[in-house]
């Protein structure tokens, strides 16, 4: 059945990009859940006067400006960064998904009223949106930061969904539920959802990707997670006055976002060329 | 057909004033006050205070406050900004403007003459070993924050080099009395980094609209027939299929031109160029409310009139999309 996440997710898996994508990704979310009792603690201090120290044995990635373990500072930037991620873009899927899904089935004056909505918000770039809503915080907390970034990331899913259900409910196993007397909420959840679920799981990989992103971009311009909680973005910022003389503390977050959001994008791209083959 | 357009036209209409409205209600409604901001640094006596509110119009109720914000972007005017008082929102973009047109524009044209040849070259390599790592390099560069890149190169070509500037768009020492060669050439050697760095980031999307177009152009009829008549590779690829596949020509140039006018905020902002994404990246320093809905306001009108462009521009190329 074309839609559904099982297929997709067994053909994204045979191809070489996807599972090299989804065994960085599981490796990456399990060093960043499991990581930090083993190493040093990222916000100790140990000798300020030392500076930033090169690699070490004590401290494989060496130490930022303020005598921190780096590579202690990138792991926990990783289980703060993927969990800002996870739960924004479970929470804009969720919103994409409901959207999506009750306009194009409800259709009417409520898909008029929810895609003008759409439209208006999908013309103002999100960089923008989000600038205005984090710049309400003198210090954004970082349940703040996942709501803006979860609700200024739905739109655009819903789009596709609504698009989705438009095909689907003129199917004939959607007209036959009607006639049987199914509620529009039975319709919508048992008989819409489940064939969703596939460009949803898509919009999910790409989002995962853009948010971690554009967290890094917030935080590098000090209006996302706010030091001295370690976050990928963050430690770009603070090692930018010592650019030259200790560049590992710059190269290390940054390949971090690097490989987090490539490994994101491969699985996106596998799962958009297992649903849609005409394209790859 | 007229009609059609004069539709769409309203379409586009309905939708800006949706986005205007909504910067309106983020903007007011949060919590949140423009003049907050300045009470934290200067403690304001009650009069300086209302002085100020009256100054910026916000002694006003909400509705009124979006009248006027409304009468005021159907006069041109989009406010004062509260940084540089007295200068005006719309001079300050103005005044901006020109250095990232010559940013946006540099990378706009490397997009579509570079990437379009990649994406082409893709499609006729499709599935074999430079088709799969022409994805996987651009696809690392779409993956990377450009910001990163962009310190990383300064800090390799400019302070350890010492080839290239690292920031600025023209050299400060540079004497007056230099002539218009020294000159274009010294902007040029700015440019080199910021246009790399966002070609970089940026390619990968271009590339990928010409693979896909190229393809689905590629296996029609027309073109094996042109193989079969014995035509030269080089004349199938070039004068029969590629102006079949130019539409990723205008859907990149609807999605472009916002970045084109506003910028890349990071860019700019890492290469200190003088340009509108650098001024909103100085408003969000400022926490210049005005400024920064004046740049999101340009950007959104923007977003509308790229999508109305790119779908003018479909019906006048592609004689098979007919509107009613």
């Amino acid at each position: 059945m074309r839609g559904s996440v099982g297929s997709a997710v067994r053909s994204a898996w045979e191809s070489r990009e996807g599972r090299l994508g989804t065994v960085i990704l599981l490796a990456l979310v399990i060093v960043a859940a499991v990581g930090p009792p083993f190493l040093a603690d990222p916000a100790t201090i140990s000798d300020a006067v030392a500076g930033a120290q090169g690699l070490s044995p004590a401290h494989p990635l060496g130490t930022d400006h303020l005598s921190r373990d780096v590579l202690a500072r990138v792991v926990v930037g990783a289980r703060i960064s993927l969990t800002i991620a996870a739960l924004a873009v479970g929470l804009s899927v969720t919103l994409g998904a409901l959207v999506g899904l009750i306009s194009g089935y409800l259709g009417g004056i409520v898909d008029t009223v929810l895609m003008r909505f759409v439209d208006g918000a999908l013309a103002i770039p999100r960089l923008f949106l989000l600038l205005l809503l984090v710049m309400v915080w003198e210090q954004v907390p970082i349940g703040a930061l996942i709501l803006v970034l979860g609700g200024t990331g739905w739109l655009g899913t819903s789009r596709v969904i609504r698009g989705e259900v438009l095909r689907l409910r003129e199917e004939p196993f959607v007209m036959a539920a009607r006639a049987i007397g199914a509620s529009p909420w039975r319709i919508i959840t048992k008989h819409l959802f489940p064939n969703v679920t596939g460009p949803l799981l898509v919009a999910a990989t790409l989002g995962l990707g853009d948010v971690i992103l554009i967290e890094a971009g917030l935080s590098f311009l000090g209006l996302g997670v706010q030091p001295p909680t370690p976050s990928w973005g963050g430690m770009i910022l603070e090692a930018r006055p010592v650019l030259l003389s200790a560049p590992w503390t710059s190269i290390v977050p940054g390949t971090a976002i690097l490989i987090t959001v490539l490994a994101a994008n491969l699985i996106s791209d596998a799962l958009q060329a297992a649903l849609e083959p005409r394209g790859a | 057909m007229v009609g059609w357009l004069l539709r769409r036209l309203g379409q586009a209409a309905i939708t800006f004033a949706a986005s205007l409205l909504l910067l309106f209600l983020v903007m007011r409604v949060v919590p949140g006050d423009p003049l907050a901001r300045l009470e934290g640094d200067i403690p304001l006596s009650t009069e300086e205070e209302a002085l100020l509110r009256r100054r910026f119009g916000l002694d006003r109720p909400v509705t009124g406050q979006l009248a006027d914000w409304i009468a005021g972007v159907g006069r041109g005017e989009f406010g004062i900004s509260i940084a540089h008082y007295p200068e005006t929102v719309g001079s300050l973009i103005i005044s901006r403007l020109p250095p990232t047109l010559l940013l946006g524009g540099t990378v706009l044209v490397i997009n579509f003459t570079l990437g379009l040849w990649l994406g082409v070259l893709q499609a006729r390599h499709r599935g074999r070993w430079l088709d799969r790592w022409l994805t996987r390099l651009s696809l690392a560069g779409y993956s990377m924050p450009s910001f990163w890149l962009g310190l990383i190169l300064v800090s390799i070509v400019s302070l350890r080099w010492h080839l290239l500037p690292a920031a600025q768009m023209t050299d400060p020492l540079l004497p007056a009395n230099a002539g218009l060669a020294t000159r274009t050439f010294d902007v040029l050697r700015h440019l080199i980094l910021p246009a790399l760095t966002l070609c970089v980031v940026t390619l990968a999307g271009t590339m990928r609209y010409q693979r896909t177009a190229m393809l689905q152009v590629l296996r029609l009829d027309f073109i094996r027939a042109a193989r079969a008549r014995g035509l030269s590779e080089r004349r199938v690829i070039w004068r029969h299929a590629w102006p079949n596949a130019l539409s990723p020509i205008l859907t990149l140039f609807g999605l472009w031109l916002p970045i084109l006018v506003t910028g890349s905020v990071f860019v700019e902002y890492v290469f200190n160029w003088p340009g509108l994404g650098s001024l909103t990246a100085e408003a969000i320093a400022a926490r210049d409310y005005p400024l920064l809905m004046g740049t999101a306001m340009l950007a959104s009108a923007l977003v509308v009139v790229g999508t109305v462009v790119t779908d003018v521009g479909y019906m006048l190329i592609d004689p098979r999309v007919r509107y009613r």
